[in-house]
């Protein structure tokens, strides 16, 4: 049994409430951090504890908070990134909904370390039920004197929002966000400048993730060396993974980083399997943007080395046989699903979120999109697979946030490890209307490659 | 596109400027147009969609021209600028939630309710439509109900018509 | 003393130019001029904040400065990139530049009519430069094009969203130039379109200059609607004493009619200054303008009758086989002029 860090106590009942949450040990690393660190040693536990970006990127988090800026006289900003919305990802919901005040702890700490005094947590508006959750929260906290003004009579003082977002996967950009949270569109703001420098109302601002902020207070509690000691290598600490797709388990799993892969499918403790008996066919482990890599690639590394549930094991081998963690949601596929039609629904998910602002990805989406329906339903030519690669090719890179990135990559990943299938629904136009091309050799075992 | 033309004249109630309020406190002083998607989802609650009218009452209360107003809630997919029926199931279509069969829901609500995506029903009840990612991919297929965005998980096409039938006797006793 | 001007030298396409720190990759380009300078269709240098958006100005970063040599991982736009010292820039030299530029252009293209026939804009269509001179021959793109209602925003301003290529000048017009914005972009995506979304007239004084700044046919003057083709008019520079603007016009001639005025804009289709409606749309008599003389004409554009220029790029090109590759297009199409 791996260790849990943040869900802890999820099954005590009645832990969403600030008694049960304190009873618990809620609330340490606010007294731990306020009264007996300096900011500046926050940020330093933080940074040894190697946590890295959950929202996708990955990006070390002590790291990105030394680049805040810090002009005199000038606010600061701490904005935390709620809108989880990436398809595959539900674990900032699990967490927002069964332990709000463990995200609300990690605000009071990081906004501290941060040397904020208003931080604004944004919610995507279709959570109105977790917003109105963490709002209660929020004044739980204030009531007990550990949020607003003087807290804990250290002089330090603290407001924390909750702001809904209006229904935009966009807005999860945190430049995006930024300009959502001022009340414009959800348009990403073309950078430099980074929100370090000028963020929310060209003030100073970092925008984490839910789960990051979270995890600040584990790293606090036991300090970052010992949180480091989790995982391997550059993966520390303990991840929620959010299951989902044909697995006999889904939910939402915290897992130590460096968990085989093929124990997180098969194991009880998680996934418990294929559901209903049924063979394993591809896996998109991070969320829709990263990857999909078919049977043979999950379980084992090109190398024949065992795939981990880490960064850089999911990453080994590139974009050609590898993936990425992500944001750790982990979409299963069984024998029965189509490729295909999978690759149009996400691109359809990609058109449908694409801001609009700049042409690769404004018209590039959407051609995507109508290149894919056609060969879904059985009118494409092999031409169009070309064609189509094409296109993730031309969007890749060339646009101002990465949401064209991760349009191109299910596209060009679908196509690299599936061109078969792709190739069948062209040649078999009318057979792959009424059945799906199956299982096909997508769990062969693979050559050694022969250097 | 062009505004749907409504000649009701929109008058906020003291509950909902107090909440205005309240929500315009939360910014510094000048940033008060960060209120607007917020205000704009509690102008929603209200009205059941956003009319020009609403909306240029918004733009007055914020201070902000109203086109700013427009730009905003024509962005966000959350918003709607055409009356709905009283409930709008929307179901997620997105891949994870496709796995476990949301486009079968999606053709049996339509097939129960008599309406295509985006219709209201003639007795003005309900509306439904698709909507992308709701990130609850673990417990699809999904469907939420405004305003209030009550979540309904691992729907069945018997999970469903209880719902329906639910909703229909909620807004008969309302009647 | 004279104090010590602090100068970076950039280097782009192998020629070197010495620009003040914070200048533009672009405008740095624009110092060099030539073919090496790239096509910037949302970039407008008199509008604060605009650029970024169209992606046609990516260049390729060989190094970053001299400081820090590493090269930028991705393409950047030119146009919203500040140069440091001792960067050197890849413009039509990169062929990762010339193809990623030429996907671009066939995004911008995909859902566009190609009306030239019946636009007014064509013969001064930024638009229509960069497909001759970046584009393919023919679309790979075989769906129904996106089409929108056409809205009518007054009675002298016509907007064709078709033809839009959302470079958001026109907003950015609206809110720096009057004092309050009345239209902008709504719905997202591929969506996404200018309007009013009420019927509205736009009418404040200086809200004319979206015809100027639009670098399609999306915004025109309706009072210039189907009078002429802009290759059969002839520009003459010109001035009043305004009240309200400079003043500094373009007359545009057919005959001894006046059948539109507009700002003067340079080899970059910017204009010198905005001017306002009264300017554009209600003076329309030589007697109330003084005239100057012919407005230079770049040489490349059919107002200058079909003077294209040759495609010159730097020698560098000439002796190296795969940028002669990428630039395939680009040199063929001075063959043709031959």
């Amino acid at each position: 049994m791996g260790r849990k860090l943040l869900l802890e106590h999820i099954n005590e009942p009645g832990i969403q409430t600030f008694d049960v949450y304190r009873q618990k040990g809620g609330y340490r690393a606010v007294e731990k951090a306020l009264k007996n660190m300096s900011p500046d040693d926050v940020v330093e536990e933080v940074k040894k504890s190697g946590l890295r970006g959950r929202g996708g990127a990955g990006f070390p988090t002590g790291m990105k908070w030394s680049f805040l800026a810090k002009p005199e006289g000038v606010s600061r900003y701490l904005v935390c990134n709620g809108d989880e919305s990436e398809p595959g990802t539900f674990k900032d919901r699990y967490l927002m909904t069964h332990i709000p005040h463990a995200l609300i702890e990690g605000m009071i700490v990081s906004s501290y370390a941060l040397g904020t005094n208003t931080s604004y947590i944004y919610v995507r508006g279709e959570m109105m039920p977790q917003i109105r959750i963490l709002e209660r929260a929020i004044a739980e906290t204030k009531a007990a004197g550990l949020l607003g003004k003087n807290i804990l009579g250290t002089g330090y003082d603290l407001e924390i929002y909750v702001q809904p977002g209006g229904g935009a996967y966009i807005c999860g950009e945190e430049t995006a966000l930024l300009e959502s949270l001022e009340g414009k569109r959800g348009n990403p703001r073309i950078k430099p400048p980074f929100p370090a420098v000028a963020g929310l109302w060209g003030c100073p601002t970092v925008v984490n993730n839910v789960e990051s902020i979270a995890s600040v207070v584990p790293i606090i509690n036991d300090g970052g060396e010992e949180y480091a000691k989790i995982g391997i290598e550059r993966s520390t600490g303990t991840k929620l993974i959010s299951a989902g797709g044909n697995v006999k388990n889904p939910g939402v799993y915290e897992i130590e980083l460096g968990v085989p892969v093929e124990e997180f499918i098969y194991s009880d403790e998680y996934c418990g399997g294929i559901a209903n008996g049924k063979r394993l066919k591809a896996l998109v482990a991070g969320g829709s943007s990263v990857p999909i890599l078919p049977a043979n690639l999950i379980c084992k590394t090109i190398n024949s080395d065992a795939r981990l549930m880490t960064y850089e094991s999911l990453a080994d081998g590139g974009f050609q046989t590898g993936t990425m963690m992500g944001s750790g949601g982990f979409i299963v596929f069984d024998e029965d699903q189509c490729i295909v039609r999978n690759t149009w629904n996400f691109t359809r998910f990609y058109h449908h979120e694409s801001c609009g602002q700049c042409s690769p990805c404004r018209e590039g989406t959407g051609w995507m999109e109508k290149v894919l329906y056609k060969i879904e339903h059985g009118q494409g030519t092999i031409a169009d697979i070309d064609l189509l690669w094409d296109i993730q090719r031309k969007i890749e890179g060339n646009t101002i946030c990465p949401l064209g990135d991760a349009a191109a990559w299910p596209v060009a990943a679908a196509i690299r490890h599936f061109r078969d299938e792709f190739e069948w629904h062209v040649l078999h136009s009318g057979e792959s209307q009424s059945r799906n091309y199956g299982l096909a050799h997508y769990a062969d075992p693979i050559k050694p490659v022969m250097q | 596109m062009l505004s749907i033309q409504e000649n009701q004249p929109v008058e906020f109630s003291a509950v909902l400027l107090e909440q205005f309020g309240e929500i315009v406190s939360r910014y510094p002083e000048g940033r008060q147009k960060a209120a607007l998607l917020p205000i704009l989802h509690l102008v929603q609650a209200e009205y059941g969609w956003l009319s020009t009218a609403s909306m240029d009452k918004v733009a007055a209360y914020l201070h902000i021209q109203p086109i700013e107003v427009y730009e905003v809630a024509t962005f966000y997919t959350m918003y709607f600028l055409r009356p709905q029926g009283k409930y709008m199931l929307e179901v997620c279509r997105t891949g994870p939630c496709c796995l476990v069969g949301a486009e079968k829901i999606m053709q049996h609500i339509e097939k129960r309710l008599g309406v295509k995506e985006g219709e209201v029903t003639t007795d003005g009840l309900f509306s439904w439509r698709g909507v992308e990612c709701m990130a609850a991919c673990g417990y699809g297929p999904v469907l939420q109900i405004g305003p209030e965005y009550t979540f309904y998980e691992n729907l069945t096409e018997e999970s469903v018509d209880e719902l329906i039938d639910t909703l229909r006797n909620k807004a008969k006793q309302q009647a | 003393m004279a104090e010590e001007v602090v100068k970076f030298k950039v280097t782009i396409d192998g020629i070197p130019v010495e620009v003040d720190p914070g200048t533009t990759i672009l405008n740095a380009a624009r110092q060099i001029g030539g073919d090496i300078v790239p096509p910037a269709m949302c970039y407008y240098s008199k509008l604060e904040g605009t650029g970024g958006k169209c992606r046609t100005c990516l260049v390729k970063v060989s190094k970053g400065s001299e400081k820090d040599p590493r090269p930028m991982p991705k393409l950047v736009a030119s146009c919203r990139t500040t140069v440091m010292d001792g960067m050197e820039v890849q413009n039509i030299t990169s062929p990762d530049v010339v193809e990623a530029r030429k996907g671009v252009v066939e995004m911008l293209l995909i859902n566009h009519p190609l009306d030239c026939p019946v636009c007014d804009q064509a013969g001064e269509c930024k638009l229509q430069d960069l497909g001759y001179e970046h584009g393919n021959e023919g679309t790979r793109y075989e769906f129904e094009r996106r089409t929108f209602e056409r809205i009518d925003i007054g009675d002298k301003i016509q907007l064709h969203m078709n033809r839009c290529i959302l470079c958001y000048r026109c907003v950015y017009v609206a809110n720096q130039l009057t004092e309050e914005r009345e239209h902008g972009v709504l719905n997202r995506g591929d969506h996404s379109e200018i309007s009013t979304f009420i019927e509205k007239a736009l009418d404040h004084d200086f809200v004319g200059n979206v015809i100027d700044v639009c670098p399609v046919g999306a915004l025109t003057d309706k009072t210039f609607r189907f009078k002429n083709r802009v290759w059969f008019t002839k520009p003459v520079d010109a001035h009043r004493n305004c009240p309200t603007c400079a003043g500094k016009v373009t007359l545009w001639y057919k005959g001894d009619e006046v059948l539109r005025v507009t700002g003067r804009k340079d080899e970059y289709g910017e204009v010198e200054d905005f001017i306002c409606n009264t300017c554009r749309f209600e003076t329309k008599h030589t007697s109330d303008w003084t005239l100057e003389e012919p407005t230079p004409v770049d040489h490349e554009s059919v107002i200058g009758a079909n003077h294209y220029l040759a495609f010159n790029p730097p020698s560098v090109i000439h002796e190296n086989k795969k940028l002669q590759l990428a630039n395939e297009e680009q040199l063929a199409r001075t063959e043709r002029l031959k």
